[in-house]
């Protein structure tokens, strides 16, 4: 297919958006992924490739899972009785949802949060994963041009899913370690104060509750601070509460579901939630997106959106028989609570023997390591080259926090809820005998500052635009290291 | 500031008050042999459930596929946890060989070249946004699917110009109508991307034939622009002539690589396998770039996991396929026929059809008058008083008004036989009225009147999606 004009030819006849870097894979933080893919880690076959600790996968409880899905065999309408079901089933395309799947999703909504607020099974609407609801969003609030404020670190796949087809923009509202990460009054008045010296209308403000890749929750006068500042401007305020079920100390969680209820001069219409089971369930193969929002037109709208993105039958069929069950969904989320609370200690208490902190944390299937020290310099730069040494050397594929739009270098997340026991043990190894051999090259504390220019950071960002996503974060994770793809090659 | 997109607001973008009356109407008081004899019936749905047996029996001698088990031991952790955009290997491997099998094994596909996306909708949207910029065009002939409305225009800013067909000539494509099109398009400043087809098409049930589809590619070659066949009623072609799929066309015929990778296939399995609730689409492009941009944007509407290792195990099973693909087609056939002649001897023709799930109704000389405000009157007449909720040409934006779609293939023997008593009597009753005339200005101002209800109803129920 060696045609001179044929690049020139596709430019023009494919579309910007299909040509574009917009979808983020174009990184280098590619390097990591790859890097896993050539040489994964297995215990057997592969003891010395790298280990994923890149991929925020929950697969703690499977077990529970399992078994209930053995006990329920109708659920999964392969049964004779389920036969009958599968037409009915199979035939339902109505973008409604089928009734028993939004009151099984509504219903486990309102388990996570205490049973402290309800969901309306009405409200629940349906879309193609998170990735899918917060897109739907974006076409549903805010015109091409129009932005929306994300406090950072962010989700590296927010770049794609707020602004690729629907050609919003992203604000980043930045902050600060010394701070703990705090989301404050003045970093969103400085963000939005930015956005409209530069002429971007403000549509919303995205927040991610509990925090990825924090990993923590916002508390509750933080979290009236922002509906309070949302209020005032009149913008939206999307809450992706992907993570609620993963919260697994105190402080606990707080939706903001429970904070309109209090703060009852809040407009509703501005208000709306995003969730998912791929995080609290583990189920990231079942595309189960929710967009739940208290304004009646947004809902409207989104639910004919959906179409483009709606959830399989087969799978609501599932969810909703697996959610109405209240011992499991009870027993689970205790359950998972608890083995995560696990994983994380063995993680951060090991960490810190080796001097390595993170950032404290009760929630998300991550900790937020602090490397700081061990950098030459506190820049970027100096970032990503300690990142090519622990993936190069250490062989652990974690993420460095200027994937995630990080205001200072020196960041990583850590997975650690998508392995065994046994690859946790030899992970934590690994890092401690890297810090303990670092340790002779550590040429002093990197400088910690408060950035006072904070305007200067985010404009760098603005550079970054096209290195800044880490694809194996937004992206699907790779085929090879799924049996599925093993087993049929 | 306005709180919502125009996107948003513009909610009722391609939306049809008829559909939305007729589905209404049907809502309210739905057909049920035992419950409700008198009620309405649904032919506005084009699903094909003549075949679920034959998929619950394979099911029934299957059953690992369904409970995430595989050799005796459960995999559902490692479908909970596949999320690749590249789908499930065997599911591809299974799609394509089903795809060949469809068109007679005279094609065959590249599973790398295929990518998975939820339905047809998503499958047509996402080519747009790979295809053209907001404000370009793409030309599509008439009568055509409502829902492309929606799914081409909605939120890609793209715009539909129509190729208009007439029943002249059985609806086919022709060289002027092409270029009239593209001429319309040029004067309304809009730069054309692209034709997009049905083949075969929905709502003519009419495969397109070689010159037709020779045009096409003569068409795009000449004007440098993209072709979409959306093959998704591909598996429903009953008798001859027989299916003639676009690849098959470019193969046979010498038309260089450049123009191969400008020709797209939509596909799904809401029709073929009577699926569309398990939201199974794909695109085929020969195109790397279309492919692996369509693939990035598949993360929007990916297909779960569960159902690609269902459907995977279904569709390798190859005898189950070939037997399927036969026998659906035989019933297919059956369900037409019996509507054409109970049509027929209602005085009522239909444009002879070889594919599909409904028929092309002709319905004109029942018209008080060519016009759509007749076509509607008739139509709110079939849905009141002879109760059935068909779909009229004017809501397919046919140029022509007294045709109207029927579906076949979602209703038991019984009730279609029942639709066409009903058909008959309304013919009968029609015929006898026409002795015995209205005056003219009553008769005026009752079309007036409810012309205008019609286009006042607002659209914030549900809308149903019909294809």
């Amino acid at each position: 297919m060696g045609f001179i004009s044929s690049d020139h030819n596709n430019e023009q006849l494919l579309s910007k958006i299909a040509t574009n870097n917009g979808h983020g894979e174009n990184s280098p933080y590619f390097d990591g992924w790859k890097a896993y893919d050539s040489d994964p880690y297995h215990s057997a076959q592969n003891p010395n490739g790298v280990i994923q600790m890149g991929l925020a996968e929950n697969e703690l409880c499977f077990d529970l899972i399992q078994k209930w899905v053995a006990n329920n065999p109708k659920a999964s309408i392969c049964t004779a009785e389920g036969a009958n079901e599968f037409k009915d089933i199979a035939i339902y395309q109505d973008y409604h949802g089928l009734p028993e799947f939004r009151q099984g999703v509504a219903k486990f909504m309102g388990k996570v949060r205490g049973d402290r607020v309800m969901f309306d099974p009405d409200r629940i609407v349906m879309s193609g994963g998170a990735t899918g609801a917060h897109e739907m969003l974006a076409f549903c609030l805010a015109d091409p041009g129009d932005a929306f404020l994300v406090p950072t670190p962010y989700y590296p796949g927010f770049d794609r899913d707020l602004r690729w087809r629907t050609g919003t923009q992203i604000v980043p509202v930045v902050c600060e370690s010394c701070t703990n990460f705090k989301l404050t009054k003045e970093a969103l008045e400085t963000a939005f104060q930015k956005a409209t010296e530069a002429k971007i209308r403000v549509k919303g403000l995205l927040i991610t509750n509990p925090s990825n890749p924090l990993g923590t929750v916002l508390d509750r006068d933080t979290l009236k601070t922002i509906v309070r500042f949302t209020n005032d401007k009149n913008i939206h305020l999307v809450s992706d509460e992907i993570y609620a079920a993963t919260v697994f100390n105190k402080p606990g969680f707080i939706s903001i579901a429970e904070i309109i209820e209090e703060e009852t001069y809040c407009n509703r219409d501005l208000i709306h939630i995003v969730y998912s089971l791929s995080k609290d369930l583990g189920f990231p193969g079942f595309r189960v997106g929710i967009v739940y929002s208290y304004n009646d037109q947004v809902t409207l709208c989104a639910r004919k959106m959906s179409s483009f993105g709606l959830v399989s039958t087969q799978t609501q069929h599932l969810i909703g028989s697996l959610l109405s069950d209240d011992i499991f969904t009870e027993k689970f989320i205790a359950e998972s609570a608890d083995r995560l609370a696990k994983r994380h200690e063995i993680f951060t208490k090991g960490l810190a023997q080796v001097g390595i902190g993170s950032l404290e944390s009760n929630a998300g299937l991550f900790f937020w390591m602090d490397l700081r020290r061990l950098l030459k310099e506190s820049t970027i730069k100096a970032e990503m080259a300690l990142w090519q040494l622990i993936i190069h050397e250490v062989k652990l594929n974690v993420s460095p926090g200027s994937s995630f739009h990080c205001s200072e270098p020196g960041w990583f997340r850590v997975c650690f809820a998508n392995m065994d026991d046994d690859t946790v043990k030899i992970a934590l190894r690994r890092i401690r005998n890297f810090v303990l051999q670092s340790k002779g090259l550590d040429q002093g504390p990197a400088k910690r500052q408060c950035w006072q220019s904070k305007l200067q950071v985010s404009l760098s960002f603005r550079r970054l635009d096209d290195f800044v996503m880490a694809p194996h974060m937004m992206s699907p994770h790779s085929p090879i290291s799924s049996p599925l793809v093993r087993a049929r090659n | 500031m306005k709180l919502l997109s125009r996107k948003a607001a513009c909610n009722s973008h391609g939306q049809d008050s008829s559909y939305f009356l007729g589905w209404q109407e049907y809502e309210k008081k739905p057909y049920d042999e035992v419950r409700n004899p008198t009620g309405i019936i649904q032919m506005g749905l084009a699903e094909n459930q003549l075949s679920f047996d034959l998929l619950e029996s394979w099911l029934a001698n299957n059953p690992e596929p369904a409970g995430f088990m595989r050799d005796g031991q459960s995999i559902f952790r490692e479908l909970a946890l596949f999320q690749d955009y590249h789908g499930l290997p065997a599911f591809k491997n299974a799609m394509v060989d089903f795809m060949s099998e469809i068109r007679g094994n005279k094609v065959s596909f590249d599973p790398k070249k295929l990518v998975l996306t939820a339905g047809a909708t998503s499958a047509n949207e996402t080519l747009m946004f790979c295809l053209a910029e907001p404000g370009e065009a793409f030309l599509l002939p008439t009568p055509y699917y409502p829902g492309f409305d929606r799914d081409l225009q909605w939120r890609t800013g793209v715009e539909i110009v129509p190729i208009h067909c007439t029943s002249a000539n059985s609806f086919q494509i022709t060289d002027s109508a092409l270029e009239e099109a593209y001429q319309s398009a040029q004067k309304r400043n809009l730069r054309v991307k692209g034709v997009l087809v049905t083949n075969p098409s929905n709502p003519l049930g009419t495969t397109l034939t070689r010159p037709e589809l020779n045009l096409l590619l003569t068409f795009i070659t000449s004007k440098n622009i993209h072709l979409i066949s959306d093959e998704i009623y591909s598996g429903t072609v009953f008798s001859s002539p027989d299916f003639v799929s676009i690849m098959e066309v470019l193969k046979d015929s010498s038309h260089s690589t450049e123009v191969w990778n400008r020709v797209h296939i939509v596909y799904s399995l809401s029709k073929d396998l009577g699926l569309p609730g398990f939201r199974v689409g794909a695109i085929y492009s020969n195109d790397d770039v279309v492919v692996a941009a369509a693939t990035k944007m598949s993360s929007f509407g990916l297909v779960s996991s569960q159902t690609q290792y269902l459907l995977a195990s279904m569709l390798s099973d190859k005898n189950f396929t070939k037997h399927y693909i036969s026998e659906n087609q035989k019933r297919l056939k059956k369900r037409q026929e019996m509507l054409i002649s109970g049509l027929q001897s209602a005085g009522i023709g239909c444009l002879k059809s070889n594919a599909g799930l409904f028929c092309w109704v002709d319905m004109r000389h029942l018209l008080s008058s060519k016009s759509f405000d007749s076509e509607m009157e008739l139509w709110k007449k079939i849905v009141y008083q002879v109760g059935l909720n068909i779909s009229p040409g004017s809501s397919c934006h046919c140029s022509e008004p007294g045709w109207f779609r029927v579906c076949f293939a979602n209703m038991s023997e019984d009730t279609l036989d029942i639709a066409i008593q009903r058909i008959k009597t309304f013919v009968q009753t029609t015929n006898n009225n026409h002795s015995q005339r209205i005056h003219p200005s009553v008769k005026k101002s009752k079309r007036k009147s409810l012309t205008k209800w019609v286009f006042r109803l607002s659209f914030d129920g549900r809308e149903p999606d019909e294809r």
